[in-house]
C-alpha cells in the first residue's frame, strides 16, 4: 500500500519531500508561521512519519496563503506551497474537511460565483459566504462606505459562453 | 504597441480605479488594448486551494481566447497574472496535463503568446525616459514605498519578474514621475491575500506590520500593482496605522495630467485627497 509520503509526492509531481534537510528556511520566511499549529518544515516531517490524520486535520494547511516565499528560498527546491495545495485537496477529497471551516467556505463561495456567471460578483459572493459561514456581522462597518464609494456593483457580470464554464466545472469535478 | 487586455473580475469590481487608470495610462503611452473576447474568471486562490485541474483549466480558457488575438496578453491584476503564468508553466511542462486540460476546455493551447504584467510592459517596452518625458506635473512631496507583494514575483521561475527579492521597476517609475520614493525591506512581503474575509485578524496583523514599516521608512503613502494588496492595505490596517494606498497607474495618470486622473481617488477607503491637496497635486 502507498504510504502517505508516496501519495503526497506523487501529487506534488516534482522534487520529493525527502530532499528536505530541515534547514527551516521555509519556516523562517513564512509570514503565517506564527499563527500555525505546525511550522511548514514540521509538516514535512509529519508526512515522512505517516501522520496523515494529524496533517489533514491541522489548521496549518489552511492558513498557508500561498505567498510562495518557501519555495522561492528552499535550497532544495521542495515545493512546499504546492504541498499545501495538495494537502488541502486531500483533506477535501478524503472527507476530512477543513479544520478552518470558514476559509474553505470562502473559497466555495468564490467558486460558486464563477459557476453562476463566469466572473466573480463580489457582493453576491460575500452574501453567499456570510450565509454559509454564519459570519453575518463582520465588516458591517465597512460595507456602507464601500457601497457609497461605488466599490460594490449591483449587477452581476456575466461571461456569454456559460456552457464552456459549466463544462470546466463538470469535467474537473473530483467529488 | 498593441496587446491583448485581460482585466479580470477585480478590475470590473473593487479595483475599478486600476482599470480606469490603466486604460488612461495605456492610451497616453500608445499601448493599444484589445480586451480578450468573452473572458472569464482565472479561479484565483479559491481554485488552486481546492482543485488543481480546475486551477489550470480556468486560466487556460482565457489564454486560449487571448491566443486568437495573436498578441501578448497584458494582465494588470497580480493574482490573475500569477494564475496565468502558473497555468502556462504547467501546460508547457506536462504533456498529459495539457491533453487533459484541452479536453476540459474544448480547444487547443498553443503557448505562443507571452503573459505580461503592466509594470514590465511600461518599464521594458515604453521605457523610463519616455515615461519621464511625458510628465507634466511631477509628484513633488509624495513619498511612496513600492509594494510588490507576492503574486507578481513568486515562484520566480514561473513569474520571471526581474530581481524578485529586491524588485526595482516600480521604484524607478515612481522616481521618473517625480515622487520621492523611499526604500524599505518589505517590498515583497505578504499582505494576507485571500484570508482577508475568512481570517481577518491575521490579515490585520500583517497589514499593520507593513504600515508601520512604511512609516518607519519615511513614506506618506504606499503604491501597489495588485488589487488584493490594495484591498487589504486600504481596508484592513488598524485605524491608527492607515495611510493612503495607490495603484501605480493612478499616480502615473496624475503626473501625466490625464483626464479623469482625480476621479479614481474618490473611491479609496482611506481618502488620499487631503494628502494630495496638501501637496498641491490636485
Amino acid at each position: 500500500m502507498e504510504t502517505f509520503l508516496e501519495e503526497v509526492n506523487k501529487k506534488i509531481h516534482g522534487v520529493p519531500l525527502q530532499a528536505c534537510y530541515h534547514c527551516r528556511k521555509c519556516t523562517a520566511g513564512c509570514p503565517a508561521a506564527s499563527h500555525m499549529e505546525y511550522n511548514p518544515n514540521k509538516v514535512i516531517k509529519m508526512i515522512q512519519n505517516g501522520q496523515k490524520d494529524k496533517v489533514l486535520n491541522s489548521s496549518t494547511i489552511w492558513l498557508c496563503m500561498s505567498c510562495e516565499t518557501c519555495i522561492t528560498r528552499c535550497p532544495n527546491q521542495v515545493d512546499i506551497a504546492r504541498m499545501m495545495d495538495v494537502l488541502r485537496q486531500m483533506a477535501i477529497e478524503t472527507g476530512v474537511g477543513a479544520h478552518e471551516k470558514n476559509i474553505l467556505k470562502f473559497h466555495e463561495a468564490f467558486l460558486s460565483s464563477i459557476k453562476f456567471g463566469g466572473r466573480v460578483h463580489e457582493m453576491m459572493m460575500t452574501v453567499h459566504y456570510k450565509l454559509k459561514s454564519g459570519d453575518l456581522f463582520s465588516d458591517m462597518d465597512i460595507a456602507p462606505s464601500m457601497f457609497l464609494k461605488g466599490k460594490l456593483s449591483l449587477l452581476p457580470p456575466r461571461t456569454k459562453d456559460m456552457k464552456s464554464i459549466k463544462n470546466i466545472f463538470e469535467k474537473t469535478k473530483k467529488i | 504597441m498593441k496587446v491583448s487586455y485581460y482585466p479580470g473580475c477585480s478590475l470590473h469590481g473593487m479595483a475599478k480605479e486600476y482599470d480606469q487608470s490603466m486604460k488612461a495610462v495605456s492610451r497616453a503611452l500608445s499601448i493599444e488594448l484589445k480586451e480578450v473576447d468573452d473572458w472569464s474568471c482565472c479561479g484565483a486562490s479559491a481554485a488552486h486551494n481546492t482543485n488543481f485541474d480546475l486551477s489550470i483549466a480556468l486560466p487556460a480558457r482565457n489564454l486560449i481566447a487571448a491566443e486568437k488575438n495573436a498578441m501578448d496578453v497584458m494582465v494588470p491584476c497580480a493574482a490573475c497574472f500569477n494564475r496565468f503564468k502558473m497555468a502556462e508553466h504547467h501546460l508547457k511542462a506536462d504533456k498529459d496535463l495539457k491533453a487533459r486540460i484541452e479536453s476540459v476546455v474544448g480547444a487547443k493551447y498553443q503557448g505562443g503568446i507571452a503573459i505580461r504584467n503592466p509594470i514590465d510592459v511600461i518599464y521594458n517596452e515604453i521605457g523610463i525616459d519616455a515615461l519621464a518625458g511625458k510628465v507634466v506635473k511631477p509628484l513633488a512631496g509624495l513619498k511612496p514605498v513600492s509594494y510588490y507583494g507576492c503574486l507578481l514575483l513568486r515562484p520566480p521561475e514561473v513569474c520571471e519578474f526581474e530581481n524578485y527579492e529586491n524588485p526595482f521597476m516600480m521604484d524607478k517609475m515612481m522616481k521618473a514621475i517625480g515622487a520621492d520614493v523611499k526604500n524599505w525591506s518589505y517590498k515583497t512581503d505578504c499582505c494576507g491575500g485571500s484570508l482577508s474575509v475568512s481570517k481577518t485578524a491575521i490579515v490585520v496583523d500583517m497589514c499593520d506590520k507593513l504600515m508601520s514599516a512604511a512609516k518607519e521608512a519615511g513614506a506618506n503613502c504606499i503604491v501597489t500593482a495588485c488589487p488584493m494588496c490594495m484591498a487589504n492595505l486600504d481596508m484592513r490596517p488598524s485605524p491608527s496605522m492607515r495611510m493612503p494606498v495607490f495603484y501605480f497607474t493612478e499616480l502615473i495618470s496624475l503626473a501625466l495630467g490625464l483626464d479623469g486622473s482625480k476621479e479614481t481617488f474618490k473611491s479609496h477607503l482611506v481618502d488620499p485627497q487631503p494628502l494630495l491637496s496638501q501637496l498641491r497635486l490636485i
